[in-house]
């Protein structure tokens, strides 16, 4: 076709759209990593150890070898050599040594992978798995995680920013208060569960190392699987197509992919490793359990003149991980005496990982309960108290904010929700066997932009082809990037095409952080700009197409050196709960986020996004919590059935929404990202509105009959007594 | 065929094959691995997130914990089975509009259970949430309580919850929502 | 998961005789707790006896004017049966709060009845369990045991049953019907289960090889006004922290007849005779509930974590009772 002038008049973003692969997702046609065919498939099982740490003494392979269809057991003593010892940019860090698979005899901690059966079919491989002996050395393990570990560190990392921030004199602000707030928060050890395990098919196929993955950036963990087996990395695509959840979870090179490349490599034939949902547990990474003291103190008129958040995490003896727990505290509040410090516990445990809005999520869990508690005690009502703190600038970096709508997020909920008409006196609302109360919380999120790449060809058939290594992992990419290009490019979406989930394409930052869309929308448009450029009115498209390619590499960096700012989104989160004071059942009665988070480019699944995210803070407030068993070192109950989430009847009525904001005239992209804003605070909303129904605090997470039970008696004993 | 494999016929879709089972396998991984149906979600393969439901003989079931062999000669429609040439099942429809999904890995599953919770519902069958379970009570309303309570054995992770609510109760009112299965009414084969 | 053979049984005589023949045999219902516990290595027959297609999925009145339901009568039909939902309500609540559709569609009377307890202890082969490997100890007395049993457990186990259809059959009297080589057998479900003891890996008196075939419902006009609660940690699909089935009779205002027992407690359906037995003939008031609940729980020894359960238990007593004589003189 001929390049014609002129616009189609066409508006994408701000639209609602449903997503572009929907009918293939609806219909069953969506293929997900485990569900590509290959000919000549052998099915991978991984043997997980059961001690909790020590030394495999030895792996009884003949008995397994001998079972019908088994090919090859893998483990220290034959697998592979490979090299882990790279740093990985992202992090700055070498990888875990858990990607070293096989490498060593020793074990670190319960559930360490020691062993891969490779047989013809899975049932085989499943059985063979089951009936490897392994003998261990075992060594006396430790895994208790409390408050009062003396062997804390706190961790600078480059990823999670300073161990600890410290500014003024702490204990004299204290002394001043008029209002103190000393507390202790905890949240257990959570786990990202995606629906679709973990799973890897690797194959050689003319040279080239092929693997259909579950991941949150192919070109990621091509890059990084061509570094741990020396490979060429031009000789490596990974693709990931459809990806069933990551939550944080699928974003590091991980067991399921080396091993499948171990086996593919060894047997020169394909082979697929899927986790089961027991081994999703156990290898794929956590949010840590944390301990957090938070301490406020507040003049008479509710201003922060102390404010100091401590958290200890775990981590493991093979990765330092540090939750960045203090995140919220180092952005939402400034006080004269500002302290944080995210602290770690090197223990006999798999290493914890990024898990959704990681740090943020119990962070704010604590401080915005702890705000609550500081409401309560100073008679000012908590979205005032908010509104007294607010900031002018970071509280700890010193920087302008390049935005900051919270304020009119607390005013928007409060009309929508009815906060006006709140009683902030706890435990006087009854509806039947149920008290029912209202709380609410902040939202913040960091905003970041990863240098990304990518290409858009303008077609002879008038049509549009967007090539980037981004990922779809549910959050709606692959739609709202298509609407970015279509708008950039003046044409309804229908014309553009879309393709992303594959490391051949135009290496773009993986699916982390809520940094896909700005980061990735950026070198869209930019590509775009470019392309517009090239085409002239009345030219002819050859049969190849024209072609744009962008890096936005200098345009971020160069925003982080001229203009640099506290760049964030933010929220306001409010949660009607109600509890049965005989049976100690705490339901969730209606939700409402309202979000500034910049221009929403699809209404429909920027909807799902952020409900999804405050669904996540109803799961974390009431049901999930992994337990470690103090004796074996392993999960106790490491499945769905006995680690709970959020089930549909679990979910009342959640409603998101957002507010206008203007735009940041240093900012040449404007977007922002939502993938974990939704999740930050929604559990404290809910916490907070158990203490307005009942009058008791919970400070220990998840919030289950048993301790709602238990503290209630506690207090009528208290009562009793005094 | 040995003593721990068989040759079984499995109808699904309307379709027989006709193929040689290890006894072990699940009706989940015969669908999966062998018929080449990977619509059907393994997420779990214990029965604890509803992500592998289809229908059997008009019921909703788990394909985890479903053995192949006892599903011999019974019919099995799954996710791939609910549209009609183009035209998606209602059910399928109103997910696809009210984006009932994020990363689509319940959505089979959740499907599936939908098409089933309609059909149990207009057979009159009570849930946990059903004030009064007793036949003369009648049938009770389908409240977006009662959608919650029957559509719980679906996970979703994501937290499309929300949505998916909406869009059960949307096909619940459209026609021919019940068109490609029927749950057998109450006391059928008594 | 070990290979098996697959027999699907053509007749309740020839379904005993393939067991009876092969001690590595299992009866096949509808899988939802076997086929789980083959995949997690903790039952590994040599030989499954399908028994779904057997005729044994009718629910017809019984003899004495109750009701006969068939071993294979799957969770669904068993809930949505008028007769079920109109003479024993609590029975159709019991199935309905239980697992989930997908679940209750597969799952049959008899495999509820045999099911295994839900500790994760039990499931997981790296831990130890006296119940799955007798004397390899039970870590969760010391552990993780916030829904464990709170009554008539042993320092061997603290399982708990995890049925809820179990609770309210064990509160109307069923009697389960069974099949052996050696000819037809019946338990009352309130002898069905064992003592823990020191074997709990020994838990229904059912003799070696015998096929459940029914359970029967005694008439009870008290049924007719009957409730079963279930608290647990999520809204739905999930096993109970504390469960109860309740049903009674109040005439003038005096208890005539009253049922009630407790799923999620024991390691079985736990029937609250002590308390029934307290009740009869006194006036039906919130106190003389909550009096009957401590004579019931005054035998609980609560371990470290799970004291909250003779709470919630008392409490559910007290509140479903009133709840029952309110919906009584309706």
């Amino acid at each position: 076709m001929t390049v014609t002038a002129g616009k189609e008049a066409t508006r994408s973003v701000g639209t609602g759209l449903t997503r572009v692969e929907g009918r293939e997702k609806v219909t069953g046609a969506a293929r997900y990593a485990a569900e590509v065919p290959f000919p000549d498939l052998a099915h991978g099982w991984l043997v997980l150890s059961t001690a909790a740490r020590g030394r495999i003494r030895s792996v009884e392979t003949a008995p397994v070898l001998a079972m019908p269809g088994v090919l090859e057991v893998l483990h220290h003593g034959n697998a592979l050599p490979v090299d882990a010892g790279f740093v990985i940019p992202l992090l700055g860090t070498p990888p875990d040594s858990l990607v070293a698979l096989f490498q060593d005899d020793r074990i670190p901690c319960a559930g360490w992978p020691a062993a891969l059966v490779v047989a013809e079919t899975s049932e085989q491989a499943r059985e063979a798995a089951e009936a490897l002996v392994v003998h261990y050395e075992t060594e006396p393990h430790d895994i208790l995680l409390s408050g009062d570990r003396p062997d804390a560190v706190a961790l600078d990392s480059q990823v999670t920013g300073p161990g600890v921030t410290l500014k003024g004199d702490l204990e004299a602000e204290l002394a001043a208060s008029s209002f103190v707030v000393d507390a202790q928060y905890t949240t257990p050890q959570e786990h990202h569960n995606p629906m679709e395990p973990h799973a890897a098919v690797a194959r050689w196929h003319e040279g080239t190392l092929e693997v259909v993955d579950a991941n949150q950036g192919s070109g990621y963990i091509a890059q990084l699987l061509a570094q741990l087996f020396s490979l060429d990395p031009a000789t490596v695509r990974v693709r990931a197509e459809h990806v069933g959840g990551g939550f944080g979870g699928k974003g590091q090179i991980s067991v399921h992919q080396v091993a499948a490349v171990m086996a593919a490599t060894k047997l020169e034939r394909p082979v697929r490793v899927v986790l089961t949902r027991r081994q999703v547990f156990a290898l794929t990474g956590y949010r840590s359990a944390t301990v957090q003291r938070v301490r406020l103190g507040a003049d008479a008129d509710g201003r922060l003149r102390a404010l100091s958040h401590r958290c200890l995490a775990m981590t493991s003896t093979t990765y330092d991980f540090a939750e960045p727990t203090t995140a919220v505290a180092r952005v939402m509040y400034d006080a004269d005496a500002h302290h944080t410090s995210n602290e770690i516990v090197r223990l006999d445990v798999p290493t914890p990982s990024f898990m959704r809005s990681p740090g943020e999520t119990p962070g704010a869990f604590a401080l915005e309960c702890a705000m609550d508690e500081l409401a309560e005690k100073s008679g000012i009502d908590p979205i005032e108290l908010r509104i007294r703190n607010e900031p002018e600038r970071g509280p700890v970096s010193g920087l302008p904010f390049s935005s900051r709508n919270v304020v009119a997020c607390f005013q928007e909920g409060a009309r929508r929700f009815g906060w006006s008409e709140r009683d902030p006196r706890p435990g006087i609302r009854r509806d039947g066997r149920w008290l029912i109360g209202t709380g609410t919380a902040a939202a913040t999120h960091l905003v970041m932009s990863v240098p990304s790449t990518a290409a858009v060809t303008a077609e002879p058939d008038g049509t549009f082809t967007v090539r980037i290594g981004a990922s779809d992992i549910g959050t709606g990419a692959r739609t709202t990037l298509t609407m970015i290009a279509a708008e950039a490019l003046d044409v309804v979406p229908d014309r553009v095409r879309i393709h992303i989930g594959d490391s051949s394409l135009p290496p773009a930052v993986i699916a982390l952080g809520s940094t896909g869309t700005r980061s990735w929308g950026w070198a869209i448009k930019i590509a775009v700009d470019e392309l517009r450029n090239m085409l002239i009115p009345g030219m002819t498209i050859p049969p190849e197409g024209i072609t744009a390619r962008s890096d936005t590499t200098a345009a971020v960096v160069g925003l982080m050196q001229n203009a640099p700012k506290e760049r964030h989104t933010y929220g306001a989160h409010f949660a009607e709960a109600a509890v049965d004071t005989t049976t100690g059942e705490v339901r969730v009665r209606r939700m409402l986020g309202v979000f500034a988070a910049g221009p929403i480019v699809n209404p429909l699944t920027a909807r799902s996004q952020l409900t999804g995210g405050m669904i996540w803070g109803i799961s974390m407030a009431l049901h999930e919590e992994a337990v470690l068993d103090e004796v074996t070192g392993g999960i106790v109950g490491a499945d769905l059935a006995s680690y709970h989430i959020a089930a549909h009847a679990d979910v009342p009525k959640v409603e998101a929404t957002w507010v206008e904001e203007p735009p940041d005239p240093d900012d040449p992209v404007g977007l922002k990202g939502i993938g974990e804003l939704g999740n930050v605070g929604p559990a404290a909303a809910i916490a907070n509105a158990v203490w307005h129904a009942t009058g008791v605090r919970h400070r220990h997470l998840p919030i289950r009959p048993d301790r709602v039970l238990s503290a209630l008696s506690d207090t009528v004993r208290g009562k009793a007594t005094r | 065929m040995t003593s721990t494999t068989s040759m079984i016929t499995l109808k699904v879709n309307g379709e027989k094959h006709v193929l040689p089972v290890d006894h072990r396998t699940t009706l989940l991984d015969a669908l999966r691995e062998r018929l080449d149906l990977t619509g059907t979600k393994k997420g779990c393969d214990q029965g604890q997130c509803g992500a592998c439901t289809v229908l059997l003989d008009g019921r909703r079931v788990v394909s985890c914990l479903q053995l192949a062999m006892a599903a011999e000669d019974r019919e099995i429609t799954t996710i791939e089975g609910l549209a009609e040439d183009d035209r998606l099942h209602p059910v399928q429809q109103a997910f696809l509009d009210l984006d009932g999904y994020q990363c689509g890995y319940c959505t089979p599953g959740q499907i599936c259970s939908a098409v089933a919770v309609l059909a149990e519902h207009a057979a009159g069958w009570p849930s946990a949430v059903t004030g009064d379970v007793r036949p003369e009570a009648g049938q009770p309303e389908l409240t977006a309580e009662e959608i919650r309570e029957r559509m719980s054995g679906n996970l979703c992770r994501c937290g499309a919850y929300v949505a998916i609510v909406e869009a059960v109760a949307r096909a619940a009112d459209a026609p021919g929502k019940a068109s490609a299965v029927t749950a057998r009414p109450e006391g059928a084969r008594r | 998961m070990k290979e098996f053979q697959y027999q699907r049984a053509g007749d309740v005589p020839g379904a005993v005789a393939l067991l009876a023949a092969d001690p590595e045999a299992r009866f096949l219902g509808g899988g939802t707790n076997l086929v789980d516990l083959m995949k997690c290595g903790v039952e590994r027959p040599a030989r499954l006896v399908d028994i779904r297609r057997l005729p044994l999925d009718r629910i017809e009145p019984s003899r004495e004017g109750g009701l006969r339901i068939g071993a294979t009568v799957t969770n669904s039909d068993l809930a949505a049966h008028a007769e079920v939902r109109s003479r024993y309500p609590a029975l159709a609540q019991a199935v309905l709060a239980g697992a989930s559709g997908q679940l209750r569609n597969m799952a049959t009377v008899g495999g509820n009845l045999l099911q295994r307890t839900r500790c994760p202890y039990f499931a997981d082969l790296a831990k130890p369990c006296n119940k799955r490997a007798p004397g390899s100890g039970c870590p969760a007395i010391t552990g993780e045991h916030h829904n464990h049993a709170i009554l008539g457990a042993s320092d061997h186990c603290v399982a708990t049953h995890p049925s809820d259809m179990g609770v309210a059959l064990t509160a109307f009297d069923a009697i389960v019907q069974y099949e052996t080589a050696e000819g037809p057998g019946e338990l009352p479900l309130t002898e069905f289960y064992l003592p823990v003891g020191d074997s709990p890996h020994r838990e229904t008196a059912l003799p070696p090889g015998a096929l459940i075939t029914g359970v029967t419902l005694p008439p009870a006009r008290v049924a007719a006004n009957s409730r079963y609660r279930k608290v647990r940690e999520r809204a739905s699909y999930a096993f109970a922290m504390g469960s109860i089935a309740a049903a009674l009779d109040v005439r003038d205002g005096i208890v005539h007849d009253v049922r009630l027992a407790f799923g999620a407690v024991a390691s079985r359906p736990w029937r609250a005779r002590a308390a029934e037995r307290l009740l009869v003939g006194r006036p039906a008031d919130a106190e003389a509930f909550a009096a009957a609940a401590d004579a019931e729980l005054a035998a609980a020894r609560p371990l470290a974590g799970n004291a909250y359960k003779v709470t919630l238990i008392r409490n559910l007593v007290v509140s479903e009772l009133t709840t029952l004589v309110q919906e009584g003189t309706r």
